[in-house]
């Protein structure tokens, strides 16, 4: 068993007194998570490709409804698309419901695969336990890193959406999907809040992503699974005789955030959207603790 | 010798530890996998018994007598109230899923009128499948129905004149006036369970028996349970159950389960209800910038034949002669199409295609071909008749003989 707790003697006892570091070590340990999270050209990589979206939904909506021409009226696409020509918010909405189903859980599902995984594979994991951290304070970091990184991303399109949409299109009283008019400030926080549920629908994945990277010493291995399972969780969400599983499946109430543009917001499935995230990140997240501090790290 | 001997007892010391110190790391393994297994146990128990403890205990209200709900009912005046209602509909129609839309744009576009807003095309819709409304009024000048769909919503507001119709999907507004067809204009097609009690209680006479079955609570709020139940026979209604809540007389659930059994042909009900004033906004709508506005035609006489869903489909149709009464009432019209099957004339396909969902029967009156849902039969004869109704494939049968 080469746990890092047994280290030699007189290193053991250096690091039982150090053992309860003051919280603001912890901070240390997240920052430099953060930073070398996404000081990866792979994590900038991904937030470049999430940030392009929105600025293609918006050129092309812009280019198809040139010169007074209506956007197409068949309703195809993602939710909100025919709205954008009334106000530029609602390709924040648009691009929220574009990148949601794929974009945002694949980048999120590439993180949190690396997050053990990478570190065991790249041989840095054994070194990380020798700091007085505790695996589970690692394991909490690690997740918290995932976390922010679920909201950065999110932010990141909601963000590109807002600057694009102000650009080409005109801002101003928004009209909700209930065919009331709302102010823009409250609009613009309806996106905010639409931007944080998204973040919290990408809870259930990364937890999910974390637990995969420590089943394994392979990064790559760890983000293909995850990615894997959340096309297969997708699929099996459109298959209509196995309406009894659908709602525990992490992605079927991801497009419930949209209920926050209708007026009164209609709460029912945005709730039962973020119970399940809540489950899922307790029942992986558990399992995660449960393997990762009890096994071997050979690398 | 001795520190050998010392060396050895520290070691068998050792070996001792070892073996414990696996034997608690395998102890404390297992421990820790307990946890992610006890969070998916909790989480099963709360799915399956919350909604089990939030059913139980029947509200306790004073005895009431059928006739006195029924008298509550009618005299129920609720002016002000808005709420959530869930509508599930099995009619046991193949579900047609796309064709059904394809078909039913088809007939809006047929009928010179391409609006996806128009209520008569969003409103078909539900005639099979789970919906959710959100219902709204206030007074008889301002309604608002909306029916919430993935990412979009479709709806129709009235307030004072104006009638509009908003498809969020599609960016595509309708607008009619309710002016020019009086007071008794009805802006909004039957969908809450109160439009569904009245036309079930307008069928309550002598072949009908009602009783009242018990208490229930229904969005939280206490109410009594009407059954009513056909006494006649070749009907294929089993029973209606019309939950009445106890404190304003408003109907706030309504099932209809089919005599054959199984699920509830059409269960509609509150999921949240409040008979506080909606906010006037509600009811204000401006079409947005980029909308397509279509403007009801005036000669529009279908209009206020909105698709009814349910038992009265038959009742609701124009120019219908009806036979028989109570609830073996059969509509019966002649479509002229010689030749059975009125679609016959665009296109042998999509003809053969009808063909294959009925059945066919022959009698005194010839032959034809009956369609059957769970609920509503239909006998369409080779010389273009129809007889349509909730009851019986051989109560069609026999009408069609009795009609020759």
């Amino acid at each position: 068993m080469s746990r890092a707790e047994t280290v030699p003697v007189s290193e053991a006892v250096a690091a039982s007194a150090a053992r309860r570091p003051s919280p603001l070590w912890t901070l240390g340990l997240l920052r430099s998570e953060l930073v070398t999270t996404l000081r990866r050209w792979r994590t900038l990589a991904l937030l470049g490709v999430l940030a392009a979206v929105p600025v293609l939904v918006g050129i092309a909506v812009k280019i198809q409804t040139r010169g007074g021409r209506t956007v197409d009226h068949s309703g195809q696409g993602p939710a909100f698309m025919t709205q954008i020509t009334n106000n530029g918010l609602f390709l924040v909405f648009t691009a929220l419901a574009a990148t949601l189903p794929f974009f945002l859980p694949m980048a999120v599902g590439v993180v949190a695969g690396d997050a053990i995984a990478g570190e065991a594979g790249a041989g840095t994991l054994r070194y990380l336990l020798v700091a007085p951290a505790g695996r589970t304070r690692l394991l909490l970091t690690k997740y918290t890193t995932v976390m922010a990184f679920c909201l950065l991303a999110t932010l990141i399109v909601a963000g590109s959406a807002l600057i694009v949409g102000a650009l080409l299109f005109p801002l101003g009283d928004l009209t909700t999907i209930s065919g009331t008019r709302i102010s823009f400030a409250e609009g613009l926080g309806r996106a905010l809040l639409i931007a944080l549920v998204v973040a919290a629908s990408l809870v259930g994945i990364a937890a999910l992503g974390l637990f995969v990277s420590t089943l394994t010493n392979s990064g790559i291995a760890a983000m293909a699974t995850t990615v894997g399972i959340l096309i297969t969780v997708q699929i099996l969400d459109q298959i209509p005789q196995l309406h009894a599983l659908r709602p525990y499946l992490f992605s079927h109430y991801w497009l419930s955030f949209a209920d926050l543009v209708r007026d009164p917001v209609y709460w029912d499935d945005l709730v039962k959207n973020l119970d399940l995230q809540a489950l899922y990140a307790a029942v992986f997240g558990s399992a995660a603790w449960a393997r990762f501090t009890t096994k071997d790290i050979s690398a | 010798m001795a520190p050998y001997e010392s060396d050895d007892a520290v070691d068998a010391a050792r070996v001792d530890a070892a073996g414990d110190e696996e034997r608690h790391a395998a102890r404390r393994k297992a421990a820790r996998y307990a946890v992610p297994v006890a969070v998916v146990g909790v989480a099963a128990a709360t799915i399956g018994l919350v909604p089990a403890l939030a059913a139980s205990g029947d509200p306790d209200l004073p005895r009431i007598t059928a006739q006195q709900l029924i008298e509550k009912i009618a005299k129920s005046d609720v002016q002000q109230m808005s709420g959530t209602v869930r509508i599930d509909t099995d009619l046991g129609l193949p579900d047609l899923g796309g064709l059904a839309n394809n078909l039913s744009s088809a007939a809006g576009k047929g009928s010179g009128d391409g609006s996806s807003a128009d209520p008569r095309s969003q409103l078909t819709s539900l005639v099979s499948g789970t919906h959710t409304l959100r219902v709204a009024a206030d007074g008889p000048e301002k309604q608002k129905l909306s029916l919430l769909e993935s990412g979009s919503e479709y709806s129709l507001i009235h307030n004072g004149k104006n009638v509009w119709g908003y498809d969020s999907k599609t960016n595509d507004v309708y607008h009619g006036t309710s002016a020019d067809s009086g007071k008794e204009h009805r802006a909004e097609p039957p969908a809450t369970p109160k439009d569904f009690a009245d036309q079930a209680l307008k069928s309550v006479d002598g072949t009908t028996s009602v009783t009242v079955d018990g208490t229930e609570r229904v969005a939280g709020r206490d109410a009594y349970k009407l059954l009513i139940k056909p006494r006649q026979s070749g009907t294929t209604v089993g029973a209606i159950s019309i939950a009445v809540d106890a404190k304003t007389g408003t109907p706030l659930k309504f099932t209809l389960t089919p005599k054959s059994g199984g699920a509830a042909v059409l269960d509609v009900g509150f999921t949240q209800v409040s008979f506080a004033k909606p906010a006037a906004s509600t009811f204000d709508f401006t079409p947005p910038k980029g909308a397509k506005v279509t403007e009801e035609k005036k000669d529009s006489a279908a209009h206020k034949h909105a698709p009814e869903p349910g038992r009265d489909f038959a009742k609701g149709m124009n120019g219908a002669d009806v036979l028989g009464e109570g609830w073996t009432s059969i509509a019966t019209f002649d479509t002229g199409a010689k030749g059975g099957l009125p679609t016959g004339s665009r296109g042998g396909d999509f003809g053969g295609f009808l063909g294959s969902l009925g059945e066919k029967v022959s009698g005194k009156f010839g032959k034809g071909t009956v369609f059957s849902t769970r609920l509503v039969n239909a006998l369409i004869t080779d010389d273009g008749k129809v007889y349509a109704g909730a009851v019986t494939k051989d109560a069609l049968v026999k009408a069609a003989n009795e009609g020759k």
